[in-house]
C-alpha cells in the first residue's frame, strides 16, 4: 500500500520533473533531466524529511518533502504531518486544502491546481505568488519577511498589511486553519501609480 | 472538492459563438505576448495560438533586457515553455511583422491578432551633442552584453577612460552600473555575450557616475536591486549628504509609499556607512542627485566623440511625481486598438488588441504584463460573447497553416520552438565548456545555422 502510494507520487513527480514542471526550492538539486537522482528509497527519504522537519529554513525544504509524510501509521499521525490550509481564489471560491509540514504555500497551491503564480519558482525574484493572510492572528504566527522578501512585497499589486509571498509560507502546526486570499489584479499597473499616456 | 472542480471549469471555459476554433495570432514574445498566449488558451478551449516573433529566439526582454547576474528572474521561461510546447500553440520566430508579412494579412489569416512587440525606440534627450559617439541609450548597450544580435557590434570604448556617467537612476541604470563594476571573475559565470565579456575584462572604467534629475526620495530604483549594487564587493560608494535633505513634499511622499521610504533609508545609510574617501585603485560609484544633462561635450583630440559633459541644477516645485509621458504606445482603451488618437470608442479597429509596453509604454515589471495581459484577454472575451467580433468569427479562417503556407512562397526560414530549442541546447553545451550556464549565439547565421541543423 505504501509502495503503491509511493508509486503514484512518484510518477507524479516525475512527470512535474520531465514537463518542466514546478522546480522544487532546493536549487542545488533535482534539476531537470536529472530524474534518475530522485529515485532513493523511501526510508532514505523519511529520516532525511524527519530531519527536515526540525527546525527546517526554507532553503532546505524540498518537494519530495511530501513524499514519505502522509504514509506513516494511522490517522493521529496524519493529523500531525499536514495541516489545514483554505485559499480563497480572486473570485470568492474557497479552496480548503490539507498542506503537508514543511511544504511552502506556493507548492502546495500549485500541487492542488490553484491559480497562484510563480513565475520566479521560489527564488525571491518576483511578487507574483502574493498572498494575503486573512487573519492577524495566523498573520502574526509567521517568522518576519527577510529584508529581500521585503523588497519583493514592494512590488506586489495589492498589498495590505497582512500580505506575504506564497513562497515563503512555509507550512507548521501552528498555521493549521490559516487562511489565504489570492489578489484581484488591479487596474493600476505602474509599480508607483503612475500611467501610461498614449502618443 | 468535486464541486469545485466544476465551477472552475465553467468560469474557464468561454464557449465561442463561432463553431470555428478562434485563430489568434500574437506578435510578439515576451512575457506580453506569452502571458496573453496563456490566458487565452485557458479561456478559450480551442483555440489556436500563433506567436510570432522577429527574433529566431524568443522570450523577448527576458533573454534580452534581464541582466546576466539576475538568473532567477529569467525562471519565468520554464513558464513560458511550457505554453509554448501546448498542442495549440505555436511559436514561430524569424518572422517580422511589416516584413515577412503584414498586418492586412494577418488579420486575414486570424479572427484575432494581438500586438505585443514592445516598445523599442530610444528617447530623444534633445540635447548638443547627443550624437557624439560614445553617448549610448541602455537600449543598445544592454543589446550588447545581453548578445541580442542586434548589439553585437556596438563596441563601445571602454579602454580610453576611467570614468562612465549614466543618466537615470532606475533598474537598468543600476544594470549597467553593475556590469560596469562587478568584478569581471563574477560576470564570467553568467550568460553575458561573450564579445561584453572580453570588453568588460580590459576595461579601464572605475569610476560611475549614477545621475538623476530628482532627488532620493524619487530614485526610480527598487530596493533589491539598491541592496545589490551597494552590496558589490570593494566599492566605494559615494552620496552627497547635503543631498539627502528632505523637505515636507518628501516627508509626505514616504508616508505614502513603502518603497521610496525603504529606498531612501537604504541610500542614507549608504551614504554615512563606510570610508570618506575610496582607497587607491578602489572602484568608485557616485550617485548625484538633483542634476540634468545640459550638453555632450565634444573631444578635442578626437573629433565626433564625447569627452564631457554639463549638468544643470535641479530644483523640484510642486507636487507631480515629474514623471516623463511615455511615448511608442498605440492607442487603445483596455488593450482594444484605436485608429486614432481621438479616444473616441467607435473607432475601436475590431479584432486587434494590444499587450506589454506598446499599450502601457516601457514601464513596469514582468509580472506588470500578466495584468496587462489579463485585461486585453477580458476585453477580447468580453467582445467575443457580445458578438462585437461575429462578422469574422462566423468564418473559418486560414490561420496557422495560411501562415505558413505565405512565408513558404516568400522563403522565411521560419523558426518554429523545437528549432529554438536546438539553438537553447547548443548554448547549453558551449555554456558548459566555460562554466556558464549558456553561451549565446549572437549572430543572425549563427542562429539560423543551428535552428535548421538536425
Amino acid at each position: 500500500m505504501l509502495t503503491s502510494r509511493l508509486s503514484r507520487v512518484g510518477f507524479r513527480i516525475v512527470n512535474e520533473l520531465s514537463r518542466g514542471g514546478y522546480r522544487c526550492m532546493s536549487r542545488t538539486r533535482f534539476r531537470q533531466g536529472h530524474c534518475g537522482q530522485c529515485q532513493r528509497s523511501p526510508v532514505e527519504l523519511l529520516s532525511e524529511t524527519r530531519a527536515f522537519f526540525q527546525g527546517a529554513i526554507f532553503q532546505k525544504h524540498h518537494y519530495f518533502s511530501t513524499l514519505g509524510s502522509n504514509n506513516t501509521s494511522g490517522g493521529g499521525d496524519e493529523q500531525k504531518e499536514t495541516i489545514s490550509v483554505t485559499f480563497v481564489s480572486k473570485d470568492g471560491e474557497e479552496i480548503p486544502i490539507r498542506v503537508p509540514i514543511g511544504t511552502s504555500m506556493l507548492e502546495a497551491a500549485h500541487q492542488n491546481d490553484i491559480e497562484l503564480e510563480g513565475a520566479c519558482e521560489g527564488s525571491l525574484a518576483c511578487s507574483t505568488c502574493h498572498v494575503i493572510v486573512m487573519d492577524m492572528e495566523h498573520y502574526n504566527k509567521l517568522e518576519e519577511p527577510s529584508d529581500e522578501e521585503n523588497d519583493m512585497l514592494d512590488l506586489a499589486f495589492g498589498l495590505t498589511e497582512t500580505s506575504r509571498l506564497g513562497c515563503q509560507i512555509i507550512a507548521r502546526p501552528e498555521l493549521d486553519g490559516i487562511r489565504l486570499a489570492i489578489p484581484a489584479a488591479t487596474r493600476n499597473f505602474a509599480v508607483d501609480g503612475y500611467v501610461a499616456k498614449p502618443h | 472538492m468535486a464541486i469545485f472542480g466544476a465551477r472552475r471549469v465553467l468560469w474557464r471555459s468561454f464557449s465561442t459563438i463561432s463553431s470555428h476554433p478562434l485563430r489568434v495570432c500574437i506578435v510578439g514574445s515576451g512575457p506580453a505576448g506569452f502571458y496573453t498566449a496563456e490566458k487565452i488558451l485557458k479561456t478559450h478551449q480551442g483555440s489556436q495560438v500563433d506567436i510570432i516573433d522577429r527574433l529566431p529566439t524568443p522570450y523577448g526582454l527576458v533573454r534580452s533586457g534581464v541582466a546576466p547576474d539576475h538568473p532567477e528572474t529569467k525562471n519565468v521561461i520554464n513558464q513560458f515553455s511550457r505554453v509554448a510546447q501546448n498542442g495549440r500553440c505555436s511559436f514561430l520566430g524569424n518572422v517580422a511583422l511589416g516584413y515577412s508579412i503584414s498586418l492586412v494579412e494577418l488579420r486575414e489569416l486570424y479572427h484575432v491578432v494581438v500586438l505585443a512587440y514592445g516598445a523599442e525606440s530610444d528617447r530623444v534627450v534633445g540635447i548638443p551633442g547627443e550624437d557624439l559617439k560614445g553617448v549610448h541609450s541602455a537600449r543598445e548597450f544592454v543589446w550588447w552584453y545581453n548578445g541580442h544580435p542586434y548589439g553585437r557590434n556596438l563596441d563601445p570604448d571602454l579602454k580610453n577612460t576611467d570614468t562612465a556617467v549614466i543618466l537615470g537612476q532606475g533598474n537598468v541604470a543600476l544594470d549597467v552600473a553593475r556590469i560596469l563594476l562587478r568584478p569581471t571573475s563574477e560576470l564570467a559565470i553568467t550568460d553575458i555575450a561573450s564579445h561584453a565579456l572580453t570588453a568588460l575584462e580590459q576595461s579601464s572604467i572605475r569610476k560611475v557616475y549614477l545621475v538623476g534629475r530628482r532627488g532620493p526620495v524619487q530614485a526610480a530604483c527598487t530596493a533589491k536591486e539598491l541592496r545589490e549594487v551597494l552590496g558589490i564587493k570593494d566599492l566605494y560608494i559615494h552620496i552627497k549628504e547635503t543631498d539627502l535633505k528632505i523637505t515636507p513634499a518628501d516627508e509626505e511622499e514616504m508616508k505614502n509609499s513603502r518603497i521610496h521610504r525603504r529606498i531612501y533609508e537604504l541610500l542614507s545609510k549608504a551614504a554615512t556607512a563606510g570610508p570618506s574617501q575610496p582607497s587607491s585603485g578602489q572602484r568608485e560609484l557616485h550617485f548625484v542627485f538633483f542634476r540634468q544633462p545640459d550638453r555632450f561635450l565634444e573631444s578635442y583630440d578626437k573629433k565626433g566623440y564625447v569627452s564631457g559633459m554639463h549638468l544643470e541644477k535641479t530644483t523640484l516645485k510642486g507636487i507631480g511625481s515629474g514623471k516623463q509621458i511615455a511615448i511608442g504606445v498605440v492607442p487603445n482603451v483596455k488593450g482594444r486598438i484605436l485608429s486614432d488618437n481621438s479616444g473616441d470608442p467607435t473607432s475601436i479597429e475590431n479584432g486587434l488588441y494590444v499587450c506589454g509596453w506598446l499599450k502601457r509604454g516601457p514601464t513596469g515589471i514582468i509580472a506588470t504584463n500578466l495584468y496587462c495581459a489579463e485585461e486585453t484577454v477580458a476585453s477580447l472575451s468580453e467582445d467575443l460573447e457580445l458578438g462585437v467580433l461575429a462578422s469574422t468569427t462566423r468564418l473559418p479562417k486560414l490561420g496557422r497553416d495560411g501562415l505558413l503556407q505565405i512565408l513558404d512562397n516568400r522563403n522565411v526560414r521560419v523558426v518554429p520552438f523545437s528549432a529554438w530549442e536546438r539553438i537553447d541546447k547548443e548554448e547549453k553545451r558551449l555554456g558548459s565548456l566555460r562554466n556558464k550556464p549558456r553561451e549565446k549565439l549572437t549572430s543572425w547565421e549563427e542562429l539560423l545555422k543551428v535552428a535548421g541543423s538536425e
